[in-house]
């Protein structure tokens, strides 16, 4: 799973974002899989690396989670389901290839990223990216992000970062989803591929084949 | 004395596998000296044999001498075969060839239900073991699932899962669900680590509506409105990237999944064959054998086929086995 996942916070929650490409070597096994998956009402989870580990993981923590919140009797904090994601994630270190972004809300700490990479050590950022596409992001998030944006701006920006990954990186692509979590409650958004800004030499699609497949005769292409 | 002999014994195993790392050593030789009397007599292999009913873990270890974490013993399926052979073939020794089902096998969803496809062809390396093999199994009366990969695998997991559901579905009284078919294949695939080559094509429709879903041999799972798998599944894809739209009608759906696998057929060498359809909706199925046969065998030898004459029929005699329970209609209800 070559990708490019992202989450940023604002002030008032945290916006995750991701492509929707799995790829099996060459070719594209599914071009609008959903990256962003949820583990409680508050906290969601965004996969890179193989995509039968990360499953399996989000998997075993949704179920620990589950059970965390009865015995808890209130939601489960970020910080917590962070922490469950990276004991497992460390303890099967030797099996394991799988990079992951938890993102959330909680009414004590509002809105929190903590990004477990590889190894399985976790860490509280700002902002955190993971993927392959994420090489192509260090630079632009160093000079765009900032503190204290509004949810517009957030999401903005995380939506052209991911689609500046997905201009340069051969393994992400397809259509951007978006996850919103704050005290209100989560909203997901999507962005077809043919919404998103070109950037650098990106030519608008010519004679393209959904010209043919919206219009009722086909016409011969045009040179 | 024993001792003596139980430490010769793991140190020559030990430096005979490459197992360098000193802490294993001394852990594989304490270990050693819980070998029951009777054994350290017969040497070596009933050592070999303790250690790894013991220590398959450690056992393993000591063959991996860059391994840093200590494992501890786990039940379960042992990979050591799987490593043995990978040494094998890497010394030049080739696996016998497998049956696999090359094969174009795809699902999609239409307006009423899910329809699944498949080709008929089996393959041994590069001969075509079964012209008609069916690769559409079936898993509950509402779930149907295609298997491409290995032939063994594919049949294995289904035939197991299959099993599963039905002892779900007495326990709980209740239809099978299409998530519990995909749960229950994709832990299974996962434990197994990738080496069940097992890709399947998972339908079927219930209570909560139809669902078609993709199971990768490592376990992983993609939930779509249409999905190809196989070797011929990019001939297949093409098909359905170009043709697909939401709400297709049982014939459209059954035409354009008979043209994908077609597509696949004469495109992809390891298809080939017949086409066999499954639609299913709600609370219906219908297993459509050999829904289109575009491969007829064409040439038919001239002087004819003379095979040994099969032995003649006199007489058919049927005799009914006795029925041992007798029902009694309107019986009385049992007494508390």
């Amino acid at each position: 799973m070559g990708t490019t996942i992202i989450g940023v916070t604002y002030n008032g929650g945290v916006v995750l974002g991701a492509d929707s490409r799995t790829s099996t070597g060459m070719y594209v096994a599914n071009r609008a899989s959903d990256k962003i998956t949820q583990l409680t009402d508050n906290v969601y989870i965004c996969r890179s690396g193989s995509a039968a580990d990360s499953q399996i993981v989000s998997d075993y923590v949704r179920y620990f989670l589950h059970q965390h919140t009865i015995q808890l009797g209130q939601p489960a904090t970020v910080k917590v389901a962070a922490n469950l994601v990276r004991l497992v994630s460390y303890n099967n270190k030797n099996m394991l290839e799988t990079g992951l972004i938890v993102g959330g809300w909680d009414k004590y700490e509002g809105g929190k990223i903590y990004a477990i990479p590889l190894g399985g050590t976790i860490i509280e950022q700002p902002f955190a990216i993971g993927g392959s596409g994420s090489t192509y992001l260090y630079g632009f998030f160093d000079q765009a992000w900032k503190e204290g944006m509004t949810k517009d701006e957030a999401e903005q920006l995380v939506v052209k970062a991911v689609s500046l990954a997905i201009a340069r990186d051969g393994a992400s692509g397809g259509v951007i989803r978006t996850v919103i979590i704050n005290s209100e409650g989560v909203t997901r958004n999507f962005y077809p591929g043919d919404s998103l800004p070109l950037w650098h030499e990106e030519l608008p699609p010519q004679n393209s084949l959904l010209e043919l497949l919206h219009s009722s005769s086909p016409e011969p292409m045009n040179v | 004395m024993q001792r003596k002999v139980a430490l010769k014994i793991t140190t020559t195993l030990c430096t005979k596998n490459g197992c360098l790392d000193a802490g294993t050593i001394e852990r594989v030789q304490s270990l050693a000296f819980l070998i029951p009397q009777a054994f350290v007599a017969n040497t070596q292999r009933s050592l070999h044999w303790f250690l790894r009913l013991r220590s398959s873990s450690i056992f393993q270890v000591c063959v991996m001498s860059k391994a840093v974490v200590d494992v501890p013993p786990k039940g379960g399926f042992s990979f050591d075969l799987c490593r043995r052979n990978e040494m094998l073939s890497k010394k030049g020794v080739q696996t016998p060839p497998f049956r696999k089902t090359g094969t174009t096998i795809v699902g999609l969803v239409f307006q009423d239900g899910v329809i699944l496809g498949a080709d008929t062809r089996a393959t041994e390396g590069p001969i075509v073991c079964d012209k008609n093999c069916e690769k559409i199994h079936y898993m509950a009366p509402n779930i149907y699932c295609c298997g491409a990969g290995t032939a063994a695998d594919t049949e294995a997991v289904t035939d197991m899962v299959s099993s599963q559901l039905q002892l779900h579905r007495y326990h709980t009284g209740r239809e099978s669900r299409v998530v519990t078919a995909l749960t229950l294949l994709k832990s299974h695939l996962f434990s197994y680590q990738g080496y069940v080559q097992a890709a399947l094509v998972l339908g079927g429709v219930d209570c909560t509506g139809p669902h078609l879903h993709t199971i990768y041999p490592h376990g992983s799972t993609d939930t779509l409105p249409f999905a190809t798998m196989g070797s011929g599944s990019l001939a297949a894809m093409a098909v359905f990237e170009s043709k697909y739209h939401e709400g297709l009608t049982r014939e459209e759906g059954i035409n354009l999944v008979s043209e994908a696998i077609c597509s696949g057929i004469f495109n992809d060498l390891g298809s080939g064959s017949n086409v066999d359809v499954c639609v299913i909706t709600k609370g219906h199925k219908e297993y459509l054998r050999n829904h289109q046969l575009p491969n007829p065998r064409t040439y038919v030898s001239a002087k004819g086929y003379s095979f040994p004459k099969p032995i003649e029929v006199l007489l058919t005699k049927v005799t009914p086995l006795k029925e041992k329970v007798e029902v009694i209609e309107g019986g009385d209800a049992m007494e508390e």
